[in-house]
């Protein structure tokens, strides 16, 4: 057992215990938040290099086959290589992104300061789980280096492919082996992180912080990680028996019969649909791991700017929780044309639509809260507005796809691709953005650059949108996903928008060299920032910027309201009542 | 200590000076430790649902399904680790915040017991090697391996925390009464555990 943080401990000396090897959530989370971004970096150069070979299969990119001698001889991605780019790709951003970022990154920040605790409850099971990370991120990288290269079968690993070897084509060797392992440490990390939020949580609230009390933004981290606790128990067990399944001889997922590259395999009686269950019961509620602290994220930043209480703040509570729960009801929307019994398709599909009412409901909530407001236009605002707008373009093709009869015709087009950036990845990263923006002067003491922000946002935001609304028109014609090329006769007259498309996303990663300057200058050259400067009501602004060590200098605030006072008579004229803030004097 | 139910939106009464730092649980001094085994045991006991639902899906409709006899020493490691279940908690009983002495002996029996199911779990996998079972050898092995392999190193995991709660109970005072629960709750979790595997293995194995 790990002692537990109620008690005041000193702050460490020493450059190690400081900065890398710390106990202090703080640095664990800036150091989340740096694997995510070096994570984000590389994901977004394999997405171009995919891209460039769809839009002109037969370029050569230079310097790529140093990479990869066999995959990309003289330059030229293979169709096979091409496959490990998109697993690579789908793998780094939903695992060390779209989860490490806006939930173990942020929510390591800020959950603590936001209860009024000094650390989590486990700081040494929290620095371990942070290393344990990185670990996973490494292992998953080094399969880039090994000889065949790395796994080819998609962030999803269906199975056999990904439980035969070799034969099923390069990267399904070592490669394949690498992303099982990587996977299953990246479970353990996550597993220990979701411990160490809930007890904080349950424990280590300030005195006065009720769990009504609590800010929007801890009620999500909280409730992704009882999501978490759950998903992630399932997906180590079954990355576990697929491990088996390729380097012990065992036959979990792997059928009888099975002959690949005029190979009998020799497996038996195994079964491929055992994978699928297993992995969507951790997949579909992994993209509301991914998706939540979003939620919380514009539901904490958005009454700020509004300068108004969030509308419903009960029913915002509701919905999450609601959606919690739902979300281990639908994993089989994934799998209509899996050769399930069809109806269990419908058994799916119903919870799949009910799930779309909390949605709903959370989005009117925060088109309610800004309906008559005198908005703040700032960064942080602007992105909060975008989240609102791709999580609804997203949103409703999600009903389109709940429809088992109309999915048959679109499961394996770009339309889901273009439903699941919308609504997963670019909307996960606006609220990253948000995050940033709101929470960068308290991590760092200083502000960052409103210009650059807004233009950071308005190149990102109609860049997106060139990039993943065509996606929805490409599904609909008929183009097939996981495709390296498409030079079939009756995908030709759709190659220019694939083009367009490309143009747009070179165009839109290009805007995010804005946000990565304005991020390094902003950390040297900033602005200094005052301890609360967006007027918000929240623990984190009642103490200085950066916090110290112990985040409140040894007196913890005794909280006497909600985070929602926006709007109302505060002290000094001010709209707004913090939360530790003692009950002002009656005005006049 | 009081323990008010406090209406959630006013704060919660006042708590002695003996606590460390004022919170917000208005009831009994928050335990972190305890909360945190809890939790953990939540999330392992979904791994092994997950597990057992992956056998039930995989012995339906598989014609390889092989059936065979549990080695007998399994009964004799089960009532071992009940046996360390039970010196565990007459042992807790005899610690008291002021002093652990009475309470050690009966400590490392329960640590010597918690080794000696371990040893006789890999007895068990001698067994059925020496009758020809092995991981691979048909998907019923398969899965006695994955399960007592991953309840063996959730025990090992159980007795690094004992060591290191015995370890403490020597040195510090007042003794860590939270530390010494959660390491207890966490023990009796691996028994029931074992109980629950030992009940699906000899039903589906
Ligand atoms: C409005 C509610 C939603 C509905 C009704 C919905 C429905 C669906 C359905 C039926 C599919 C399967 C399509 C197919 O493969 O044929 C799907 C795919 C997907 N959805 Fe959603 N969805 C919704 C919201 C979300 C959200 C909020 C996220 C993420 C934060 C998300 C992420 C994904 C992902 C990642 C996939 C594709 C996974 C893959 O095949 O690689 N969806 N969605
Ligand atoms: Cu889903």
């Amino acid at each position: 057992m790990h002692e537990a943080a109620v008690h005041p401990h000193a702050p460490p000396q020493g450059f190690l215990r400081t900065h890398v090897f710390s106990v202090d959530h703080k640095v664990i989370g800036k150091q989340y938040l740096d694997l995510a971004l070096v994570a984000v970096c590389t994901g977004m150069v394999l997405s171009w290099l995919m891209r460039l070979h769809l839009a002109w299969p037969t370029a050569a990119i230079p310097g790529l086959d140093k990479l990869s001698p066999n995959g990309a001889a003289g330059g030229v991605i293979t169709p096979e290589y091409y496959l490990s780019l998109m697993t690579m790709h789908g793998t780094i951003m939903v695992f060390f992104v779209l989860t490490t970022a806006p939930f173990a990154g942020f929510g390591n920040y800020f959950l603590p300061l936001q209860v009024g605790a000094e650390d989590m409850a486990f700081p040494r099971i929290n620095m371990t789980s942070f290393w344990v990370t990185l670990v996973a991120f490494l292992v998953l990288i080094s399969s880039f280096f090994v000889a065949d290269g790395p796994a080819l079968s998609g962030w999803t690993a269906y199975a056999p492919l990904s439980a035969v070897g070799k034969d099923a084509g390069p990267g399904q060797g070592l490669g394949q082996t690498l992303w099982a392992i990587s996977i299953a440490i990246f479970c353990v990390a996550q597993l220990l992180g979701a411990l160490n939020f809930i007890a904080t949580t349950l424990d280590l609230r300030t005195k006065g912080m009720s769990l009504a009390r609590m800010p929007f933004s801890t009620w999500a981290w909280f409730i992704t990680a009882v999501i978490g606790l759950i998903a992630f128990a399932v997906l180590m067990p079954a990355c576990i028996l697929l491990i088996l399944d390729r380097v012990a001889g065992t036959s979990f997922f792997i059928p009888s019969g099975l002959v690949i590259s005029d190979r009998l395999q020799p497996h038996s009686g195994g079964s491929p649909l055992l994978w699928q269950h297993l992995f969507w019961f951790f997949g579909h509620p992994e993209v509301y791991i991914a998706i939540l602290p979003g939620f919380g994220i514009i539901s904490h930043i958005l009454p700020v700017f509004a300068r108004k209480p969030l509308l419903g703040p009960r029913a915002m509570i509701g919905c999450l929780i609601a959606i919690a729960f739902l979300s281990y009801t639908v994993w089989g929307h994934h799998m209509f044309l899996s050769g399930m019994n069809p109806f269990s398709a419908t058994l799916f599909s119903v919870p799949t639509l009910i799930i779309t009412i909390p949605a709903t409901i959370v989005t009117l909530l925060w088109i309610g809260t800004i309906y008559g407001a005198k908005l703040r236009f700032t960064t942080p605002a602007l992105f909060c507005l975008g989240f609102v707008s791709v999580f609804v373009s997203g949103g409703i093709s999600g009903f389109f796809l709940a429809q088992p009869s109309i999915d048959t015709y679109l499961h394996g087009t770009y339309f889901v691709v273009g439903h699941f950036h919308f609504v997963m990845g670019v909307a996960a990263m606006f609220g990253i953005f948000a995050g940033t923006y709101f929470w960068f002067p308290k991590m760092f003491g200083r502000m960052m650059n409103e210009t650059l922000g807004k233009w950071h946002f308005w190149l990102t935001f109609i860049g997106v949108y060139c990039v993943f609304m065509p996606m929805h028109y490409l599904g609909l014609a008929g183009n097939v996903r996981r495709y390296s090329a498409f030079t079939d006769d009756y995908l030709k007259p759709l190659i220019p928008l694939h083009r367009f498309i490309t143009i747009a996303a070179l165009f839109t990663g290009a805007a995010q060299l804005i946000f990565l300057f304005n991020l390094i200058r902003s950390r040297f050259r900033g602005p200094k920032a005052p301890d609360n400067p967006w007027e918000a009501t929240t623990l984190e602004w009642a103490t200085t910027s950066p916090p110290p060590f112990d985040n409140f200098g040894g007196k913890p605030p005794v909280v006497q309201r909600g985070p929602n006072e926006y709007g109302v008579a505060g002290a000094g004229g001010a709209d707004y009542l913090m939360q530790a803030a003692p009950e002002p004097a009656p005005a006049r | 200590m009081t323990t008010v139910a406090s209406p959630p939106r006013s704060p919660p009464p006042h708590l002695p000076p003996s606590a460390h730092r004022p919170t917000a649980t208005g009831g009994p001094e928050p335990k972190p430790a305890e909360t945190g085994v809890w939790v953990a045991i939540a999330t392992i006991s979904m791994s092994f649902a997950a597990l057992t639902s992956a056998m039930v899906v995989r012995a339906s409709g598989a014609p390889d399904w092989q059936h065979f006899r549990l080695p007998p020493i399994l009964y004799v490691n089960t009532l071992v680790l009940i046996a360390s279940s039970l010196t565990l908690a007459s042992a807790r009983r005899r610690i008291t915040p002021a002093s652990a002495l009475d309470g050690l002996p009966r400590l490392y029996v329960t640590l010597g017991l918690g080794l000696l199911f371990v040893t006789g779990q890999v007895l068990a996998w001698r067994q059925l090697a020496t009758q020809g079972l092995f991981l691979a050898t048909s998907p019923s092995s398969a899965f006695f391996y994955v399960f007592t392999a991953l309840h063996g190193l959730h025990v090992l995991g159980g007795l690094a925390g004992l060591l290191y709660v015995l370890r403490r109970l020597r040195r510090v005072v007042p003794v860590p009464m939270t530390a010494l629960g959660a390491a207890t709750l966490y023990w009796h979790f691996m028994d029931v555990l074992w109980l629950y595997l030992l009940v699906i293995l000899i039903i589906r194995v």
